[in-house]
């Protein structure tokens, strides 16, 4: 499979305007098509839906009927999910170590992947299985002797501390999904790189990089949600510093056992639900364009 | 997956450069510079850098983590003692952990199988379910099919688990409310995850939402880097469209499906997140613990960090064992023997 460049000639033939006649065959088939995607996408969103809907109300209409409107479209519950419950200051936190993290990772992840698909020395496959160790380990058994690492390093509680092992434990991830991708970018053009003169450093940023853009996007979108919804790690070295979103959540419905109010639970979970998915709709069309884009045929 | 390449095919990528053994004679030309400064530098940051961190990070607790599991550290404590394999004879005598294992391998043997037919179907019929004349294309309008099931993966485990244990309510969730609307009032107060025999289908359930829209964007995009001469050829040769999803498009895509199988059963030996925030205390007769629930347990609130180590020491193995034998697998079965992710 190689990537290829898209011609504009080709894009066009997603948006050429034919219609090829259509047989009874099709139309039943395009029915059920749509009849199950319908049913999959009613039981992906009515969920999301309801608990929105949910987050306006008191907790005593919570109880009353799972169905009906809130009587007021109130942002109480918000305000109190916010302030009262942190999930503001909770919200930046992960927001900051989310990003820098990504940053970091998919320059490392990129770089590291590049060298062991392209060049071949004693010891790169060593490395190679010990992503893949990486990958398959689980991140549990790993928590109690990091907690040690992190504390002799002075950096257990802390921000910094939480993005580097979310740049360790994403690595692998990130090189493993890459080294594919730059196994597949054709050799000629690294070839005519070196003979233009170009050194190891500028073939890869100024030839390789560029061409695994489709590549670096989704595993860019992988790595970002993995690290948004990271939960077992700041639980885990991060229990007494600034909490990030899934911990301040967590500690919330905690909470919740002993003082009922479900309408703000349901407010803290859409401000936790809501932004992403703005973002990734969003993201979701440049998305679509680079994958199409580095696979059209 | 590529780890499974046959030295053979690595010289035929024609990567050979710096491997002198076998490499062919046009080889010896790209050897031309031997050691630039160019070249250390980029090695030195290329590789260093990143396996620095991976090492220090993640491969030294991994490594620490073995040794605790013969010790009866506990945790903050100065004293260790090694005591050998008493902390794994205490686990495969402990009821409660074996039954944990018991529900973490019936996770591994359902999620996967139950997630990846659910989300290949999907994807069947978002890529090839257009019409059968002209250019293969897919279904009309289905982007939106396809964003809007990649929706519950931008959700926080912990946001998912706390919106479906709302939804599972017995008096005010969603699922009753629904299905008494329906008129099945056997399902008024019904308690989907207070009771043995629905708690765990009820969260695999959850599991499966979650995840589903994540591989059908997967293989979506795998069937997509399929040449679309392919398809055009085996409908000229007079395949219909189950004829291609199973003849053209599975065999072509196996190796994401394989991907997606291993993902899926390292997710299901794990399934922390998702049975802490569903039932934290297990479930009704334990019916949803898992062994990373009592290895968080022995470990934060006894403080029990050997005998947490060595439960994680067997979580990696189970973890391995099962990588390991669907790599088997898929290669007993025909799998290519050049498989690239």
């Amino acid at each position: 499979m190689t990537t290829k460049v898209s011609t504009p000639e080709r894009k066009s033939l997603h948006f050429q305007p034919r219609t090829p006649a259509t047989t009874p065959g099709d139309k039943v088939v395009g029915a059920v098509s749509h009849t199950a995607l319908t049913i999959w996408t009613l039981i992906v969103i009515l969920p999301l839906v309801w608990t929105f809907m949910s987050s306006f109300k008191t907790s005593s209409e919570i109880f009353a009927s799972p169905f009906a409107l809130p009587g007021e479209w109130k942002l109480d519950n918000y305000v109190k999910a916010w302030s009262e419950a942190g999930i503001g200051s909770a919200f930046l936190n992960s927001v900051l170590v989310v990003a820098v993290a990504l940053v970091i990772v998919m320059v490392l992840g990129a770089m590291c992947a590049y060298v062991l698909a392209r060049y071949t020395f004693p010891g790169s496959r060593a490395i190679y299985y010990l992503m893949l160790a990486g990958l398959t380990f689980p991140i549990f058994l790993a928590m109690v002797p990091l907690f040690f690492v992190l504390k002799n390093m002075g950096l257990l509680n802390t921000l910094p501390g939480l993005i580097l092992v979310y740049v360790g434990f994403a690595l692998p991830f990130t090189v493993f999904f890459l080294f594919s991708f730059f196994k597949s970018l054709p050799h000629e053009i690294t070839e005519a790189a070196a003979l233009d003169g170009a050194g190891e450093w500028r073939t890869f940023f100024q030839v390789m990089l560029p061409m695994a853009k489709p590549g670096l996007a989704s595993v860019a979108i992988f790595n970002f949600l993995g690290l948004w919804n990271q939960f077992l790690i700041p639980v885990s070295i991060n229990a007494a510093g600034p909490r990030v979103l899934s911990q301040e959540l967590a500690a919330f419905a905690g909470q919740m056992g002993y003082a009922v109010d479900y309408g703000a639970l349901f407010a803290a979970v859409s401000v936790t639900v809501i932004p992403v998915l703005i973002v990734y709709i969003i993201f979701q069309r440049q998305l679509q364009g680079s994958v199409s884009q580095g696979t059209s045929k | 997956m590529t780890s499974v390449k046959t030295q053979q095919s690595r010289n035929d990528d024609g990567l050979a450069a710096v491997v002198p053994a076998k490499a062919p004679p046009q080889v010896i030309r790209r050897r031309r510079k031997p050691l630039t400064w160019d070249k250390v530098s980029f090695f030195a940051v290329f590789l260093g850098l990143p396996l620095a961190i991976y090492l220090l990070f993640v491969i030294w607790p991994f490594i620490q983590a073995f040794g605790y599991s013969l010790t009866d550290w506990s945790g903050f404590s100065p004293n260790q003692n090694f005591i050998g394999l008493e902390n794994y004879v205490k686990i495969f005598t402990d009821d409660i952990f074996m039954k944990a294992m018991g529900n973490n391998i019936l996770l591994v043997i359902f999620l996967p199988i139950i997630t990846i037919i659910l989300s290949l179907v999907l994807a069947s019929l978002v890529t090839v379910g257009g019409s059968s004349k002209g250019q293969i294309k897919g279904l009309r309008n289905s982007s939106f099919y396809r964003v809007v099931s990649f929706f519950p993966y931008t959700i926080p485990a912990v946001a998912i688990g706390i919106m479906w244990g709302q939804i599972y309510d017995p008096s005010g969730g969603l699922l009753n409310g629904i299905l008494t609307g329906l008129g099945m009032d056997q399902f008024k107060d019904f308690a989907w995850l207070g009771d043995k025999n629905t708690a765990m289908i009820a969260t695999m359930f959850v599991i499966v939402w979650g995840f589903v829209g994540f591989y059908m964007v997967l293989f979506v995009a795998g069937i997509k880097g399929i040449p679309a001469e392919l398809f055009e050829a085996a409908r000229i040769d007079g395949a219909g469209r189950f004829r291609t999803a199973v003849s053209i498009t599975i065999p072509l895509i196996r190796d994401n499906i394989q991907t997606a199988y291993i993902y899926m059963g390292i997710l299901a030996l794990d399934a922390f997140v998702y049975m802490a925030a569903l039932n934290s205390g297990g479930g009704p007769d334990n019916s949803t613990l898992v062994m990373a629930q009592q290895l968080f347990f022995t470990a934060f609130s006894k403080g029990q960090f050997g005998l947490a180590s060595a439960m994680g020491v067997v979580l990696a193995i189970a973890t391995l064992i099962f990588s390991g034998l669907v790599f088997v697998v898929n290669r007993l079965t025909g799998g290519d023997k050049d498989v690239s992710l």
